[in-house]
């Protein structure tokens, strides 16, 4: 039976459940601004993570390796271009 | 008749309504000539419709060849008109046009093409594939590209040139500054062929991870293929930036939203930011090609294997991440602080490392190499030297404090133009004449073909070096004119001369094909330079499915051990070949998406919603549509096989 029983989608999709009730909480429970982002900023990558490898089985196939290169790839590539701009346009903006 | 009005041209001159004139009458000689000679049959089943990444890949070419000398029109216009003081050649208006339309057309409709051109051609034959992953895509991707091509360049005849620079900066390319639909034709000729490329980026990225010849490690792939593979990785992560970029400034411009005003919390250097995040990696978008192209003919006619493979790759990688880190250095002067600009600048220095790595591995290559200096390797080894100045002045562009200098000056314009011609152009040139055997059956004279290096390259040198130094003089760049007493006279007179002896190069390049078309031998054989990749262990001219068995490889020059070490590349037996179906839907569709941007260019709406349901249909009739391909029989591959003489 233990083979049948797919524990690890299960516990998946409640542990994204449970990402989702806390995002949610930011808009519910009285807290700064700052503190509200990173929680959401946290459990959004979080969630992103749970949902790409759970979900869309990444990591299972012959070609893990082109899939996690090129996530990795687009994400320091997505942090580089925030950042940058942010630097480029706010803080460093005299 | 107010309806026809809009078409107008805004600042019309005897120039306009003569290109007008010309323009006219060679489509409707180009239409009676096909007629005439009956040809449009042939046109549309074997080129208009087809899927072959050969065939596309020479209407790219062409396509850029065709847009070179667009651009080379404009670029002597240029020249002429600041080769003295004072001069009227033209007004300050067109020469703003005409800068604008040279930049764009030379990066995004010459260069792109050109080097989208070669992957197509040279990339499957590299891996031992016989096609691309998706061959109608290639189609679409290609033919959206040439709608965005021809929707730019009918700008200055219908409704007026975009006249803000290849880089559009706002508030200059809005509609307070400028007023005809110019800019709104920059937006969606560059969006329509964008999305071109960017469906050539995945196109390649599967075909080359997915479709390589049994035996060939990503690590024994050829130089070329890997340079395609990184430049499509680029592509993929910096394109859809611009894509956003050019809708923000359509939502500004046509619906009148503040993106990029000062004005109502825009920021009108936002877009001076998106479009140098898509703008920087589109360099090396256009250099990483140019640097396999260079890597294939120098190991060819050295008679050596490619000296430092693995760092060749490893700085390809490290040049794709910090392709993406230099941005700013394009804004030093527009306000940052200090700690951010030096950030900007050390990453910026950092990234001529690699570059110089790949330099030491080519002359590293030629080191005891038996050097043949045929065409292609003439343009190779002029790159060297050439590029080297670029780089060198690139760095010195790079220092954030001495940038205040240089910026917006005419070294800058030196700079970039130094890098590019003998990096990108050369390589193009170089590239056409290597592969040209393969494509057509038959090489370019090479003795001409060295009288045109000469005027290119010779001609460049007197072209833009004197720009280094009335830019270090302080010479604006985009400056129509100048007066005497700024001296700058002689040096541009010099650079238009040069300009002239560049012009003439071209020339001689296209009479050269001509002679070649007449008088070239056509029994060269397969392998006419002795070369070493496997795109030379096909026939010449290429099959239509590329290789009759398909190849097993077990090193990036499997050609050269199949000639020397006797090495088996093809094992199998010749078997029943899958191939895709010509389809004239790509073709149908870009012409849709010309309806729809021109009407957009023009705030049509009606053409614009009738386009976007046509543009809809073509998809859905897509998704429903059963085309499974076709087969083609053993027998008739072994006639056509035989009748060629075989490969194995
Ligand atoms: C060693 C490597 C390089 C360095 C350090 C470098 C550095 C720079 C810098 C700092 C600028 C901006 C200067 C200013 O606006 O004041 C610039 C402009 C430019 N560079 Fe480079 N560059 C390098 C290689 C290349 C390559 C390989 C290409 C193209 C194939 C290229 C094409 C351009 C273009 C098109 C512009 C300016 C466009 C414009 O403003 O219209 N550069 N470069
Ligand atoms: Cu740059």
């Amino acid at each position: 039976m233990k083979e049948l029983f797919p524990a690890k989608q299960v516990n998946g999709f409640v542990f994204s459940l449970v990402l989702t009730v806390i995002a949610i909480s930011v808009y519910f429970v009285d807290m700064s601004y700052e503190i509200g982002l990173t929680i959401l900023l946290v459990t959004a990558f979080i969630q992103a993570g749970v949902q790409l490898i759970i979900f869309m089985h990444a990591g299972e196939s012959k070609d893990k390796g082109s899939i996690y290169t090129s996530l990795f790839y687009a994400i320091f590539i997505a942090l580089v271009t925030i950042f940058g701009s942010l630097l480029a346009m706010v803080w460093g903006y005299m | 008749m107010e309806f026809f009005e809009r078409f107008a041209v805004p600042h019309p001159s005897p120039l306009i309504y003569a290109s007008m004139v010309a323009i006219g009458l060679t489509v409707l000689a180009i239409i009676f000539g096909i007629t005439y000679f009956k040809k449009w049959g042939y046109l549309w089943k074997e080129w208009l419709t087809t899927v072959d990444h050969k065939r596309i890949g020479i209407m790219y070419m062409i396509s850029a060849l065709l847009m070179l000398f667009r651009g080379g029109a404009d670029a002597v216009m240029m020249r002429l008109q600041t080769s003295v003081p004072d001069n009227t050649f033209l007004e300050a208006q067109h020469y703003n046009e005409v800068f604008t339309t040279h930049g764009v057309v030379m990066i995004i409709f010459m260069a792109m093409a050109f080097i989208i051109g070669l992957m197509n051609f040279v990339v499957p034959l590299q891996i031992g594939a016989r096609d691309v992953a998706f061959p109608r895509l290639n189609a679409l991707s290609f033919w959206l590209y040439f709608a965005g091509a021809m929707l730019f360049n009918i700008s200055f005849v219908i409704g007026g040139s975009p006249d803000a620079g290849w880089t559009n900066y706002y508030p200059l390319a809005s509609n307070d500054f400028s007023t005809s639909v110019g800019v709104n034709y920059y937006n969606w000729a560059l969006q329509i062929s964008g999305l071109g490329t960017l469906m050539t980026g995945i196109n390649f990225i599967v075909t080359i991870i997915k479709m390589r010849a049994p035996g060939m490690k990503l690590m024994k792939m050829p130089m070329f293929t890997w340079s395609a593979l990184i430049t499509n990785a680029i592509i993929v992560f910096a394109f859809p930036v611009l894509t956003i970029a050019l809708i923000m400034g359509t939502l500004d411009r046509q619906f009148g939203t503040s993106l990029f005003t000062s004005t109502s919390g825009g920021m009108d250097m936002q877009w001076a930011n998106l479009f140098w995040i898509w703008g920087h990696p589109e360099v090396y978008i256009l250099i990483l090609p140019a640097f396999g192209v260079y890597s294939q003919i120098i190991s060819t006619f050295s008679g050596r294997n490619l000296y430092g493979y693995k760092s060749m790759v490893g700085s390809m990688v490290i040049i794709s991440l910090m392709s993406f880190l230099v941005w700013a250095h394009h804004f030093f002067t527009m306000g940052h602080d200090a700690f951010t600009n030096s950030i900007f600048s050390i990453t910026t220095m950092a990234i001529a490392v690699p570059t110089g790595i790949k330099i030491f591995n080519w002359l590293l290559t030629m080191w005891k190499g038996k050097i043949r200096f045929t065409v292609p390797m003439l343009y190779s080894v002029a790159f060297i030297p050439l590029f080297t100045i670029g780089g060198v002045t690139g760095v010195m562009l790079g220092v954030a404090s001495a940038d205040f200098q240089y910026h917006n000056t005419m070294f800058l314009v030196a700079h970039f133009h130094n890098v590019i011609i003998p990096g990108v152009v050369f390589a193009m040139l170089a590239g056409m004449t290597y592969w040209w055997p393969k494509m057509f059956g038959f090489m370019l004279n090479e003795k001409i073909g060295k009288w045109a290096f000469w005027f290119v390259s010779i001609g460049f040198c007197f072209s833009f070096f004197p720009m280094y130094i009335t830019g270090l003089d302080g010479q604006a760049r985009r400056m129509y004119t100048y007066s005497e007493s700024t001296g700058f006279g002689p040096l541009n007179m010099l650079s238009f001369f040069g300009a002239g002896v560049m012009a003439i190069g071209f020339i001689i390049i296209v009479y050269n094909v001509l002679y070649s078309i007449k008088n070239s031998p056509r029994n060269i054989g397969d392998d006419p330079w002795d070369a070493r990749s496997l795109e030379w262990a096909t026939q010449t001219p290429v099959q239509e499915y590329n290789f009759a068995i398909t190849p097993e490889v077990e090193s990036s020059d499997a050609y050269w051990d199949h000639k020397k070490k006797g090495y088996q590349l093809f094992k199998g037996n010749i078997e029943k070949i899958h191939m895709p179906n010509n389809s004239g839907l790509p073709i149908i569709m870009a012409g849709i998406m010309l309806v729809f941007a021109f009407s957009f260019v023009f705030y049509i709406w009606a053409g614009v919603i009738v386009a976007a349901i046509a543009f809809l249909a073509c998809l859905i009739y897509r998704s429903f549509e059963k085309d499974d391909g076709h087969y083609i029989p053993v027998s008739e591959i072994k006639e056509t096989e035989n009748k060629n003489g075989g490969a194995n």
